[in-house]
């Protein structure tokens, strides 16, 4: 069973970035390091990234043929997605336990979403429902 | 037909039905499906057994007849979900069912998922280990049929589609699991018992319903002291039930009328709660024995207030809750004096988040009444007009009117 966990933090993270490279908001670059090695080992591991500030991002709609650009992430909330991981573990209690151990859990949010079964897509092949 | 059967229906209805559907769904890994079959392995009860008389083990009859109901279903279904283990699992062999108490477990801690929202886990207690139907739930938390039934639809979605396992932790796991657990047993017992609206002071049928519920949890897991501590209590306070609704109004403890209390409930509560004796208590133990100081005095103004009080001391450690700290108030000015509940009500009085919350300003104008201070009148004022309407207020006017 796959999992996404959605990393989300609150955006005084990034009040004043130390660098314009990926973001590591507010854990030591080793945590997150040793994070991905637990996972890797574990053999749980999928994919995963970190994320640029959401000021870098850029919202696209098209209405009536129009194509709108919106500087800024899609929804305004609180917390702003700062990376995921993918996981595959055997139950949900299964990834609530990897979700706890996130670096940034401890101050801002981990959202763990359960993958559509066989709708994953990759560039060498996928299935035609994909989104 | 036997006049028998129909009794033994509704024995194996509520003895047995948790067992066959735990059974059923830890196999299957679907609840919403286990509990179609289930229903439908009943049903064929109904028609069958008065033909071909009641199985020597009506249990394994309905597990295996259920989960024959349900492998159907799946079969039907099989063009959609090609690749579908549950086919190739075993039938549940007739000698290892229904199942296991740890299944029943296992289906209990599922309901209480803690992924589940609180009146998620409620509704799937109610609907899926009491066996109640959706319109008795509904009606017990006044929601639409509809409602109630979209709530249970939402939460089986979400276990089946998040993949929670049928299972049982073990060690810590397990204590943090089973305290999920007790937390939706109370609240359902709280439900009924406390008055709500303009309904009925009590509800009887959701305090029976939890009773009934804590006293599976203590047989799930005997080892686990604060599931007998949550036991004792829910005992202890739907002991009190009667005396507190006599009349059709509230009547508060003090002026409750001790020969209407359960003996019976009290002396189980009694021994259950002696069973977790020499171990530092939880909260419901803790709770429970207060409870039970409360149910065993002499009458309702000779309660042992020091020990009330020093129980509170140790609840307030483990649970520093604005509800437990205004209860402490209250019995350290039975045990040591008005002036000492004052002492400790003051920092609560204090807090703006508590402002105007009915139940510190009733503490609050009981413990001024006691210190004989002329406020103690406004204070009961007070204290009726932040109340919600109902006979919880009308209690407090009178006392108002008396100070």
């Amino acid at each position: 069973m796959k999992y996404l966990l959605l990393l989300a933090n609150a955006p005084d993270a990034w009040d004043e970035p130390a660098t314009d490279g990926p973001v590591a908001d507010d854990g030591v670059a080793a945590d997150w390091a040793a994070y991905t090695d637990a996972l890797r080992s574990a053999g749980v591991l999928v994919d995963g990234a970190a994320l640029h500030a959401p000021s870098n991002a850029t919202s696209v709609r098209v209405r009536d043929g129009r194509r709108l650009l919106t500087d800024g992430p899609f929804t305004e909330t609180k917390e702003h997605l700062i990376g995921y991981y993918v996981i595959d573990v055997a139950d949900l209690d299964t990834a609530l336990s990897w979700a706890a151990r996130v670096p940034n859990v401890r101050t801002g949010t981990v959202e763990v979403r359960p993958l559509v079964a066989g709708s994953e897509v990759t560039a060498a092949a996928g299935p035609d429902r994909a989104p | 037909m036997t006049p028998a059967v129909p009794d033994r229906l509704e024995r194996a209805y509520r003895e047995e039905r948790a067992a066959v559907l735990a059974t059923v769904a830890r196999r299957l890994g679907d609840l919403a499906l286990a509990e179609d079959a289930v229903q439908e392995a009943f049903a064929a009860a109904a028609t069958r057994w008065p033909v071909d008389g009641v199985p020597d083990r009506p249990g394994a009859w309905l597990t295996t007849t259920a989960w024959r109901k349900a492998l159907d279903v799946r079969r039907r279904e099989s063009r959609t979900y090609p690749t579908d283990q549950v086919l190739d699992s075993p039938a549940p062999a007739a000698d290892e069912v229904p199942g296991s108490l740890d299944d029943v477990l296992a289906l209990v801690l599922a309901c209480c998922h803690p992924a589940l929202a609180a009146d998620a886990q409620v509704a799937l207690t109610l609907r899926h280990v009491a066996g109640l139907g959706v319109r008795e739930i509904a009606a017990a938390f006044l929601v639409t049929e509809a409602t109630m039934a979209k709530r249970l639809v939402r939460a089986r979605t979400k276990l089946r589609e998040a993949a929670v396992r049928f299972s049982v932790p073990e060690g810590v796991d397990l204590v943090e699991r089973l305290a999920e657990v007790h937390a939706v047993v109370y609240l359902i017992f709280s439900e009924g018992y406390l008055a709500s609206g303009d309904g009925p002071a009590v509800r009887l049928d959701l305090c029976e319903e939890a009773v009934w519920l804590a006293r599976q949890v203590r047989r799930l897991v005997p080892e686990d002291r604060e599931s007998a501590g949550l036991l004792a209590l829910v005992l202890l306070q739907s002991a009190r039930s009667a005396a507190r609704s006599a009349g059709g109004g509230l009547v508060p403890y003090a002026e409750q009328d001790p020969r209407q209390w359960d003996a019976a409930r009290v002396d189980e509560a009694r021994a259950v709660l002696a069973t977790t004796a020499g171990d530092p208590p939880g909260p419901y133990q803790l709770q429970a024995a207060i409870a039970l100081l409360h149910a065993t005095a002499a009458a309702p103004d000779r309660v042992d207030w020091v020990r009330v009080s020093r129980l509170y001391a140790a609840l307030a450690r483990l649970d520093p809750s604005p509800a437990v700290q205004v209860n402490r108030a209250v019995a350290v000015g039975r045990a040591d004096g008005p002036a000492a509940g004052l002492a400790l009500l003051r920092p609560l009085l204090d807090e703006a988040r508590l402002a105007g919350w009915p139940p510190l300003l009733a503490a609050h104008a009981d413990l001024l009444e006691r210190a004989r201070d002329p406020g103690a009148a406004t204070a009961w004022r007070r204290a009726a007009a932040a109340a919600p309407a109902g006979p919880q207020r009308e209690n407090l006017r009178r006392r108002a009117g008396a100070g």
